[in-house]
C-alpha cells in the first residue's frame, strides 16, 4: 500500500486537484471563485500531463551520440504548452464575461444575479 | 498546388480570414469578406467532395508523415461534415448582415464577424483532424469564439452574458474530461494520431483504455448538449444575437456529435465489446431520455427561441440513437439527420430572427399572435421547415425519420421504432402550438415590413429543405459513404 502510495504520489495530487477544483466550480457562488476552480481543474490536467513524459533519472531530451543516457519523453510537456494557452484563453475570457456580468447586474454573486435575472423575465412577461 | 493542399485549406481560409476580418473599420465591409470567405471555403468543401474516387486522403500538415506529424483526414464522413458546416455558414452569414446591424454596436460588428468565421474555422479543423489532441484545440478555438459569440446578445438582453459564462466554464470543463481521456490513451499507446491509435488500443493495457474512452465520452458528450449535460443549450442559443442562433444551431452541436461517432467508431474501432456496452448501456438510454425530454420542455417553453433549442435537445437524441444502434445502416441514418436538421434549425432559427428584430421584442407566444398574416414570407417558410421538423412527407424531415425507423426495424429494435414515432408525434403539439397562434388568430398591431435580406436566405434554407425531402440522393450516398468511412468498413 505504501509503495502504491510512493510511486503514485504524482497521480495522487493530481486527483485530489482535480476534485477540488471540480467541486469549487460547482459549489461557489462567486463568479470569480468558479474561474478558479475552473483553473486549478485545468492545472492539475497538466501535472497529469507532465507526470506522464517523466522517467526517473531521465533528463533533458537531447540528444548527443556519445553519450548514453536516459531523457523524458518531451511530446507531453509541449501538449501541455498548448493546453496551458488554452486554459489561459478560457480564464481569460471568463473574467472579461464576469467584468461585463458585473457591469450589468451590479453583483458577481449567483444567486443576486439569479435573482436579478427573474426580474427581468417578469417584465418581460408583462410587456408582451 | 491548391488542388493537393485542399484539406488544409478548409481549414485555414476561414481561420486567416477571421483575422483581417476583425480587422475591418466598419461591419458592412467586414460582411462582404466574410460572405466571401464562406462561399470559398463552400467552394473548396464542395471540390473536396466531388474529386477523387472516394477513398481517404490524408493531409500531412507541415509536411510532417503521420503518424509523428498532425494529419488531416478527408474520408466520406468529414467531407459530408464539411459539406455540412460549410454551406450552412454560407446561409447564415447571408442571412447576418441585417440582423448584427441591428443587435449589435456598430464598433462591435467587425469583431464580431470575425469570432464567426474562427468559429465556422474551428468546427471544419474539428472534422477534418485526424490526431485526438489537435482536435481538442479546434475544439476550443470553436467553443471560445461561439461563447463570445453568444455573450454579444447582451446588447439586446443582459441574460446573455450569463448564459455565455455558464457555456464557458461548462464547455471547458468537457473539453478538459476530453483531454483527460486523451491522456490517459496515449500513456498506454503512446500516439496521439486516430488512425495509429485505433491499430494500437486493442493490445494495451484494458483498464487505462476504459477509463480514457469513458472520460472522452463525458467531454464530449457536454460539447455536443447530449442529454443529461445539455444545460447550457437552452440559455445559449435564447439569448445569442439571432444570427448567431441560427449559425450555432446549425453547425456547431453536429461537429461535437461527429467527434462522439469518431472516438467510439474509429479510435475505439478495434474494442467492439467495449463500445458496445457503451453503446446500448450509456448512449442507447440517453437519447430515448433526451427525446423525450426534450420535447415535453418544447411543450410548456413559452419562449420560442428557446422552444427551438429544447426540441434541438431532443434531436441530437435522435442522432446519438442512430448512432447508439451502431449498424451501418443506422449510422448512415444518423448522418443524414444531422445533414437535415442542420437545414431545419437553421431555418427554424433564422425564422425567429428575422420575427425578433421586426416585432422588436422577444418572440413568445403571445407576441406572435396572427403574425403569419402580417409577415407571410417569414411565417410561410417558418412553417415549411417546421413541417420538415415533424417529418411530414416532401421534407427533408421526413427523409431522415424514414430510414431512422428502417435502422431500427433492420436491428430488431421494435421498442425503439415506436418511441421515435411516439416522440415524433409530440413535438406536433408543440409545433402546432406555434401554427395555430401564428396563424389561426387575427392581427392585432400595426403592420410590419419585411426585408428580403432577411427572408431571402430563410426560403433559400427552406427551399432546400423541399429539394432535398424529393430528391434525397445525394445526402442519403454521402451519409452511406461517411458511414462506411467512420466504421472503417468494420461492420
Amino acid at each position: 500500500m505504501f509503495d502504491f502510495i510512493a510511486s503514485h504520489w504524482n497521480y495522487l495530487i493530481v486527483v485530489v486537484l482535480m476534485l477540488i477544483g471540480l467541486y469549487i466550480v460547482m459549489s461557489r457562488q462567486n463568479l470569480v471563485k468558479k474561474l478558479v476552480g475552473l483553473s486549478i481543474f485545468q492545472t492539475a490536467l497538466f501535472l497529469f500531463y507532465i507526470t506522464l513524459g517523466r522517467i526517473d533519472g531521465g533528463t533533458a531530451p537531447i540528444i548527443n551520440p556519445d553519450v548514453d543516457y536516459v531523457y523524458s519523453n518531451p511530446l507531453p510537456h509541449v501538449l501541455i504548452l498548448t493546453a496551458i494557452v488554452v486554459g489561459v484563453a478560457t480564464t481569460a475570457l471568463g473574467l472579461a464575461l464576469t467584468l461585463r456580468i458585473n457591469d450589468a447586474f451590479g453583483s458577481i454573486e449567483e444567486d443576486e444575479i439569479l435573482a436579478a435575472k427573474a426580474e427581468d423575465g417578469l417584465i418581460e412577461e408583462k410587456k408582451s | 498546388m491548391i488542388m493537393t493542399n485542399i484539406p488544409g485549406l478548409i481549414v485555414v481560409v476561414p481561420l486567416l480570414s477571421a483575422v483581417i476580418v476583425a480587422l475591418m473599420p466598419s461591419g458592412g465591409v467586414a460582411w462582404v469578406l466574410t460572405l466571401l470567405a464562406t462561399i470559398a471555403t463552400f467552394a473548396l468543401t464542395v471540390i473536396n467532395a466531388t474529386t477523387g474516387d472516394g477513398a481517404t486522403v490524408s493531409y500531412a500538415l507541415g509536411g510532417w508523415p503521420p503518424p509523428w506529424g498532425i494529419e488531416f483526414i478527408s474520408d466520406g464522413a468529414s467531407r459530408l461534415m464539411a459539406l455540412i458546416i460549410s454551406s450552412l455558414s454560407v446561409a447564415s452569414t447571408l442571412y447576418a448582415n441585417v440582423l448584427i446591424e441591428k443587435e449589435i454596436h456598430e464598433k462591435d460588428q467587425a469583431r464580431v464577424y470575425g469570432a464567426w468565421l474562427l468559429t465556422i474555422g474551428g468546427l471544419l479543423g474539428l472534422v477534418m483532424t485526424g490526431d485526438a489532441f489537435n482536435l481538442f484545440v479546434f475544439l476550443e478555438i470553436s467553443s471560445l469564439a461561439s461563447v463570445t459569440l453568444v455573450a454579444m446578445g447582451a446588447g439586446v438582453d443582459r441574460r446573455a452574458l450569463i448564459a455565455g459564462y455558464n457555456y464557458l466554464v461548462i464547455g471547458a470543463i468537457g473539453a478538459t474530461f476530453y483531454v483527460i481521456g486523451v491522456g490517459f490513451c496515449y500513456a498506454v499507446t503512446g500516439t496521439l494520431n486516430m488512425a495509429d491509435l485505433a491499430v494500437r488500443l486493442p493490445g494495451a493495457t484494458a483498464a487505462p483504455v476504459f477509463v480514457g474512452l469513458a472520460f472522452m465520452v463525458a467531454g464530449i458528450m457536454v460539447k455536443a448538449a447530449a442529454f443529461p449535460v445539455h444545460m447550457w443549450l437552452p440559455a445559449a442559443y435564447g439569448y445569442a444575437p439571432s444570427a448567431v442562433s441560427s449559425l450555432l444551431a446549425a453547425i456547431a452541436t453536429k461537429a461535437s456529435i461527429y467527434v462522439l461517432a469518431r472516438v467510439v467508431f474509429t479510435i475505439f474501432g478495434g474494442l467492439p465489446d467495449v463500445t458496445d456496452l457503451l453503446l446500448n448501456w450509456v448512449i442507447l438510454p440517453l437519447s430515448v431520455m433526451a427525446m423525450f425530454a426534450g420535447t415535453i420542455l418544447a411543450i410548456y417553453e413559452h419562449d420560442l427561441k428557446k422552444l427551438l433549442a429544447q426540441s434541438s435537445i431532443a434531436q441530437i437524441g435522435y442522432i446519438t440513437l442512430a448512432f447508439a444502434i451502431g449498424t451501418t445502416s443506422s449510422i448512415s441514418a444518423g448522418f443524414i439527420h444531422m445533414a437535415n436538421h442542420a437545414m431545419i434549425k437553421g431555418g427554424l432559427f433564422m425564422a425567429v430572427g428575422a420575427l425578433m428584430v421586426t416585432i422588436g421584442k422577444r418572440v413568445t407566444m403571445s407576441s406572435i399572435e396572427g403574425l403569419g398574416r402580417a409577415m407571410p414570407w417569414t411565417c410561410s417558410a417558418m412553417l415549411v421547415c417546421g413541417l420538415s421538423l415533424i417529418g411530414l412527407p416532401l421534407t427533408a424531415g421526413f427523409i431522415s425519420k424514414i430510414y431512422l425507423v428502417l435502422a431500427t426495424l433492420d436491428a430488431g429494435m421494435n421498442v425503439i421504432t415506436g418511441l421515435i414515432l411516439l416522440s415524433s408525434a409530440l413535438s406536433v403539439l408543440y409545433l402546432w402550438k406555434i401554427v395555430e397562434v401564428m396563424w389561426m388568430r387575427p392581427y392585432k398591431g400595426k403592420a410590419l415590413a419585411e426585408n428580403i435580406l432577411i427572408y431571402g436566405p430563410l426560403w433559400l434554407v427552406a427551399i432546400a429543405n423541399i429539394v432535398f425531402g424529393i430528391y434525397a440522393k445525394p445526402i442519403v450516398d454521402l451519409a452511406d459513404a461517411a458511414a462506411r468511412a467512420i466504421t472503417g468498413g468494420a461492420l
